[in-house]
């Protein structure tokens, strides 16, 4: 997919800007919030369930090669394959391989890491056509954008703009009447969709976990959507990455304990669904053939450095329902396919640094996402390392590194600090007396032209403690 | 591919810090699931069960024996203005029963023109209200999803507390894992449309349960 991670402030700028974007966005915001806090509070167990999650990935992170390796050969056991691709376009050509001659019909179940690895755009260019089966991730195919939230890809499309889509996109298949009440936008995407199932080639999903010791994969889902793309077609494909793997049945169960309240508020989605190989002997459906894709991506280098937790992420959303900036500007202004803090932390990582600079910085640090996280990842944490690396690598720009030098050197010396602090309190109290506040400011224009600045009141703390004393 | 398989797995061993596979696998973090991890139930299990589905949006019937579960079958087709045509599993606990003649029954896959399938699950969790599908000759995944109506018997000697009850349930009983596992919880949804949950988005717009209580 295009990537627009450098322009992020004027995307972002540009997101705040747009009525019918935070008109979506204020419809979205409070319901996630709010669903996921009561599914909590339901569970009292969620704080033991959440430190044994932890251990569970820490575990298997700390043997990654074991169960990887057991993963597989589970997968060959039952009678499927298993290919391994280091980067992005290693990946697109073990699926396009196995695709095969061109011209195919390819259902797709929701799968990040598909976006992650420019699938789509690899099976068309290769001559396929792809259809996406989730309803929002069909909405956003049809509106040729990335998806805007992990889990929600169509979060930031008001019901208006999908019936005008669907009114333009489906007369093609004699449907012609304005669809406009959420009940008939869904009827009509089932409708279109359920002669595309019925009728394609190749089946390509994602996975929320790869289970070592039976050799699954695993899908959670809540339309259906995912298992009518695995079941009808003669193949299946899954495209998953390292870190997904989990050593057994009940370390997944653990897990989907938390994943469902996390996303949605839901104790389980509706459809969890476990593929051990292709079709058995005497079943009466299911595909010919099973493949799995295993993806890197730079993964295995975040293993055992200071990014090491993020791997422990199992794609909930949760940070991004609770990030005040997500919520402010969407997922489209992040510029890659990961948004919110997980992806300003992911992104870098994956793209380098020196293509997402103002990712890690999109960020007010009020630790939220790392309060709600059920993998227990210090997202706050990571957000700072990466800030710190910038400032390292002197990607940051040469001002704020200049202001932070000279504010480091005065805050070293309590002497000259307080003298600067004092007169500078005087100073603008005096000044801003009158008014209380500052409109604009020479030198602090950032903050004054996005909103005012308190005057201060003569002095500092310091000096009013210590008379207070 | 075989070359990016180990670069891969050295890749990985090399961030751990170790140059060799391990020769024997890692020691279990637990050896049993701990109780601390699963939710309690605060009722009893059978009737912790019905309440889940039901918040899932599923609707129950409880039978008392096989015998009766035409019947409530019956009185779900007519409540719901459905033909006795019928997409039906082969297990045990669905050949048993006595269609009436009239019925139109059929076995196999389903189809695009099934509207309405019968099939046997092989538990039911408490801790969320979910059916435990396996699949196989006699139990086609597509019946589980194409269908509008999807109708599940279960047996309540079958109804287990947790999920890890249910792996051990499949672990005593079942040779292999089956090609498809497909835990089930209410009826298929969407909430894509400006977060309104609706039902019925491309798999069944209605899930119905019957327990068979003998």
């Amino acid at each position: 997919m295009q990537r627009s991670t450098a322009e992020f402030k004027s995307q972002a700028e540009l997101a705040l800007q747009d009525a019918t974007l935070q008109r979506a966005m204020a419809k979205a915001k409070g319901g996630f919030v709010d669903k996921r806090r009561l599914a909590v509070s339901r569970l009292p167990e969620f704080e033991q369930i959440r430190a044994e999650a932890k251990s569970i990935k820490d575990h298997t992170l700390a043997h990654l090669d074991y169960y990887l390796d057991q993963f597989e050969q589970k997968v060959v056991a039952s009678g499927g394959r298993v290919h391994w691709a280091r980067t992005t376009e290693e990946a697109c050509a073990a699926v396009l391989n196995i695709i095969g001659a061109p011209g195919k019909q390819v259902l797709k179940g929701k799968s990040m890491v598909s976006e992650e690895i420019g699938l789509n755009d690899a099976m068309e260019r290769a001559g396929h056509t792809v259809v996406e089966t989730d309803l929002g991730e069909y909405i956003i195919q049809l509106a040729h954008e990335p998806p805007s939230h992990i889990i929600a890809p169509a979060v930031h499309k008001t019901r208006d703009q999908i019936t005008d889509l669907f009114h333009a996109e489906h007369e093609q298949y004699g449907l012609t009447e304005l669809v406009t009440e959420p009940e008939d936008i869904v009827n009509e995407a089932r409708q279109v969709l359920r002669t595309k199932f019925l009728s394609s080639d190749v089946g390509i999903t994602g996975a929320n976990f790869l289970i070592a010791e039976t050799g699954s994969t695993v899908i959670v889902t809540n339309e259906g959507n995912g298992d009518l793309t695995q079941i009808l077609p003669r193949v299946h494909i899954v495209t998953a990455s390292i870190e997904k793997v989990v050593p057994s049945l009940d370390d997944m169960t653990i897990l989907l304990r938390l994943l469902g309240r996390s996303a949605t508020g839901q104790e389980m989605s509706s459809y969890n669904t476990l593929s051990t190989g292709p079709r058995r002997g005497d079943d009466a459906d299911g595909p010919d053939e099973f493949h799995v894709v295993i993806v890197d991506n730079g993964r295995s280098e975040m293993l055992g450095n200071e990014f090491h937790d993020m791997l422990r992420c199992i794609r909930c959303g949760a940070c991004l329902n609770h990030c005040p900036v997500y919520g402010a500007i969407g997922g489209h202004a992040y510029g890659w396919v990961y948004p919110g803090p997980m992806g300003s932390v992911l992104t870098p990582l994956m793209i380098g640094l020196e293509n997402a600079r103002d990712l890690p910085n999109a960020c007010t640090l009020n630790g939220r996402c790392g309060e709600v996280c059920p993998m227990s990842i210090p997202l706050p944490d990571l957000l700072r390392t990466l800030r710190f690396k910038e400032h390292e690598r002197k990607l940051s720009g040469a001002r704020a590194r200049w202001a932070l030098k000279l504010w480091g050197m005065v805050a070293r010396h309590p002497g000259l600090y307080h003298a600067v602090t004092g007169v500078t309190a005087a100073v603008l109290g005096k000044l801003g007396a009158r008014a209380g506040r500052f409109r604009s400011l020479p030198l602090a224009s950032g903050w004054t032209q996005a909103r005012d600045l308190p005057a201060p009141q003569g002095t500092t703390f310091h000096r009013s403690w210590g008379r207070r004393r | 591919m075989s070359a990016a398989r180990d670069e891969i797995l050295a890749r990985i061993r090399r961030s751990l810090r170790r140059s060799d596979p391990l020769e024997a696998p890692p020691v279990a973090r637990s050896p049993a699931p701990k109780s601390s991890v699963r939710p309690q139930l605060d009722s009893e299990r059978l009737e912790f069960f019905v309440e889940k589905i039901h918040a899932a949006a599923g609707t129950v019937d409880r039978a008392a024996t096989s015998p009766d579960v035409v019947p409530l079958i019956k009185d779900y087709l007519d409540r719901h203005g459905l033909e006795p045509r019928l997409v039906v599993a082969e297990h045990p606990l669905v050949s048993e029963l006595a269609w009436p003649p009239e019925w139109e029954i059929r076995t196999g896959a389903a189809g695009g023109d099934d509207h309405v399938s019968v099939t046997a699950a092989f538990a039911g969790v408490a801790e969320t209200g979910t059916l435990v599908m396996l699949s196989g000759a006699d139990s086609p995944a597509t019946l589980n999803f194409l269908p509008d109506d999807h109708i599940v018997i279960v047996s309540a000697l079958r109804i287990v507390a947790h999920f890890e009850d249910a792996w051990r349930l499949l672990y005593d009983r079942v040779a292999e894992m089956p090609r498809t596992v497909n835990l089930i919880t209410g009826p298929s949804r969407t909430a894509d449309v400006e977060q309104t949950i609706q039902l019925g988005a491309h798999g069944p717009r209605r899930l119905h349960v019957i327990v068979i209580d003998g």
